[in-house]
């Protein structure tokens, strides 16, 4: 994973509430075999509607997008997270997230920022009187800015410190690489192997 | 902890496999020796190593084999269906591409996974097993530690051979006595999810203890473990004795020679020291079980086969009566009706619970020489290609066809329906397998998880039917 400090890049405004999963991914996507390649599965139903906001010039090449109360809800498909990400998202804001979505998203490097409903609505202001401005998520000092809006946002410790290292569950997992070399080294010869073949 | 404390046996193997002791709350890194990969959970775990550009950290510690998807009629065709052909052909590239081995479709060893790893001898006690399916637990029959996995965490015992992890609780379940003739280590599994439900088990492995477990060989006890996770348990085990290295001896896996014997001396400290203490007790007794069958849409909703469909009415928590009746419906079934007086429309013996050799030994003792009732469609479809072969060597196929069965190829086929082998809407089968929900072997499928034996009887009456039932001439 690639270390976050400061994400900067067009808003997207989603002015919606409990976007659940299935509307991030419809499941019929869930039969595909690779992890990535799936922005075309991202928001399928709504990108139907022109009007839909990732289908307005303005928009389509934004990388933070912004989201109403209870974002995330439903199914616990880590494809959801897959989706936005290789849309380009890095960074999703919203007043509330569903624990499970937010979970997902640490492991796979999409930032998560939580902000008071009222920073929710000036920021969707500030995007509607001028399409494609850009919206910075600055992990270090923990702040939001687009525009004349700036405000704390929330994140857990432990999320943004990783987040910050790059470090995923492999990655920290793999600082206590020499302790698993160590027992390695240990495990009893009789213990079975798979190879060689027979 | 004090280390001469008296430990029960998942505890010993834990304490063998940490890395690492979390701290502060964080969990335990527990070592992984074995990895056992099918290609449904897989594909995106070897994606996500390809975009870290990570390598597979033991290769020698993981093998993988084609099961859920593969056909069970004709085998050297092509698959038909495009999403199962992708998942194996995806599997096969990403064997290749990491240096894993893979056992594919007409290799002898390619089958179930959970078939595979025992029947190689790579299963053994006092091991960690993991596995992107939930019927790892299948291999606790030899004392091993194991259990199912996530996409994500498959990923990262590929990466890291390794699994961050909090300790599980430990439950007893004591099954002391003797089974009638006819009954089975299905039927003692079934009893035990009727007794704690299917979330009775969360967050425990379950340590099945007492006569009745040391009496069964490893097949039997494979059975109950397979079905652990059906009470919820995130794993099952049973402490290794003389069956287990018995079955063990000679496998291509097992140690030999020297090694053997280091190996068989440290297996018999794998078991629970006298005055441990687990989290929870449950008593079974053997004598009294019957074969068993279940009615309902979950593996918990079982009854003995001489009992009658349940009434939801008689059923006081709210929720199980509702669930009662939603299943009743599905089922077409009516309260009070006898179990025994249910037709059948299939009968599937085969999956990762009872497609064991011993399993088919068993079916194809009690139909030889009968003949199938009509209109029931009966498929056996052995757990791997080796238990196929060994099962031709003894004229098991002739006996099957001769009673007017199919006899098919290797791999999960009726379990869940990946493949072509389904049930058709309103279809009712006697399986072996261990799921009963709905949908599972088919859209609008009802499922009777059965043993082998009752499996038997039931082909040859064409309703739901005990081996008693033969026996006593009650035709
Ligand atoms: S036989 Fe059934 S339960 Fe076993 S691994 Fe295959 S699909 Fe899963």
């Amino acid at each position: 994973m690639d270390k976050l400090t400061v994400i900067t890049g067009v808003g997207v405004p989603l002015k919606r509430t409990n976007v659940d999963t299935d509307q991030i991914i419809p499941a019929e996507f869930l039969k595909r075999v690779t992890k990535t390649g799936f922005e075309d599965a991202l928001f399928q139903r709504w990108r139907q509607d022109p009007e839909f906001v990732l289908n307005q010039p303005a928009f389509a090449q934004g990388t933070v997008l912004i989201a109403g109360l209870d974002f995330g809800t439903g199914s616990s498909r880590e494809h959801a997270v897959w989706a936005l990400r290789d849309y380009g998202f890095q960074a999703v804001i919203a007043p509330r997230f569903a624990d499970i979505f937010r979970g997902n998203s640490g492991k796979q490097g999409l930032l998560t920022a939580v902000v008071p409903e009222s920073v929710v609505e000036a920021i969707w202001a500030e995007l509607d009187a001028a399409p494609g401005t850009e919206v910075t998520v600055n992990l270090v000092d923990r702040t939001v800015t687009c525009g004349s809006v700036i405000s704390p946002f929330d994140i857990d410790d432990y999320t943004r410190w990783r987040l910050m290292e790059g470090l995923d569950d492999i990655g920290l997992t793999l600082r206590h690489e020499a302790a698993i070399t160590e027992f390695e080294t240990h495990r009893e010869s009789w213990r079975p192997t798979t190879l060689p073949a027979r | 902890m004090n280390d001469s404390a008296p430990r029960t046996l998942a505890q010993k193997v834990w304490d063998a496999h940490r890395v690492v002791t979390g701290t502060n709350g964080e969990p335990d890194l527990i070592y992984i020796d074995l990895h056992l990969v099918h290609e449904v959970t897989s594909p995106q775990a070897f994606d996500g190593l390809r975009q870290a550009g990570r390598p597979v950290r033991r290769p020698d510690l993981t093998i993988a084999t084609e099961d859920h998807n593969t056909p069970t009629l004709n085998i050297t065709a092509q698959i038909a269906d495009p999403v199962s052909r992708t998942q194996i052909e995806t599997l096969r590239a990403n064997a290749a591409e990491f240096g894993i081995r893979l056992h594919s479709l007409g290799d002898i060893e390619q089958g179930i996974v959970h078939v595979v790893g025992p029947q190689l001898g790579l299963t053994q006690p006092g091991i960690t097993v993991v596995c992107g399916d939930s019927h790892t637990s299948t291999h606790g029959a030899f004392g091993a530690m194991a259990f199912g996995i996530g996409t994500s965490e498959v990923e990262h015992v590929l990466a890291t051979q390794t699994l961050p992890l909090k300790p599980f609780k430990t439950m007893a379940i004591n099954v002391e006595g003797t089974l009638r003739p006819g009954v089975s280590a299905k039927d003692i599994i079934l009893a035990v999810i009727a007794k704690i439900g299917t979330g009775g088990g969360q967050g425990y492995v379950l340590e099945f203890r007492g006569s009745a477990i040391r009496a069964l060989s490893m097949d039997g006890r494979m059975t109950i473990c397979n079905m652990s996770i059906e009470a919820g348990a995130r794993a099952g085990m049973v402490a290794p004795d003389d069956t287990t290295f018995a079955y063990l001896k000679g496998r291509a896996h097992a140690p030999h020679g020297a090694e053997w014997d280091a190996a068989v001396e440290y297996w018999r400290t794998l078991h629970t020291d006298e005055g441990a203490q687990f989290d929870a007790e449950v008593f079974i007794d053997a004598d009294a079980l019957e074969p068993f069958v279940t009615w309902g849409t979950n593996p918990g909703q079982g009854v003995s086969l001489s009992d009658n469909v349940p009434n939801p009415a008689d059923i006081t928590d709210p929720n199980e009566r509702a669930a009662a009746e939603r299943a009743l419906e599905y089922m077409g079934l009516t309260a009070g009706q006898p179990m025994k007086s249910i037709p059948v429309d299939v009968v599937f013996m085969g999956s990762c619970t009872n497609s064991r050799i011993e399993d088919l030994r068993t079916f194809a003792s009690i139909i030889k020489g009968k003949k199938l009732a009509d209109g029931v469609q009966l498929l056996v479809v052995p757990g791997s290609a080796r238990v196929r072969i060994e099962a031709e060597a003894e004229g098991i196929d002739t006996i099957v066809e001769e009673f007017g069965g199919e006899w098919r190829f290797a791999g999960c086929s009726m379990c869940l329906g990946m493949n072509p082998d389904q049930l058709t809407p309103g279809q009712r089968s006697a399986s072996t397998s261990n799921r009963n929900f709905e949908g599972r072997q088919g859209k609008g499928g009802r499922t009777h998880l059965v043993s082998p034996q009752v499996a038997a009887a039931t082909a040859i009456r064409g309703t739901l039917s005990s081996p008693w039932d033969l026996e006593n001439g009650a035709n």
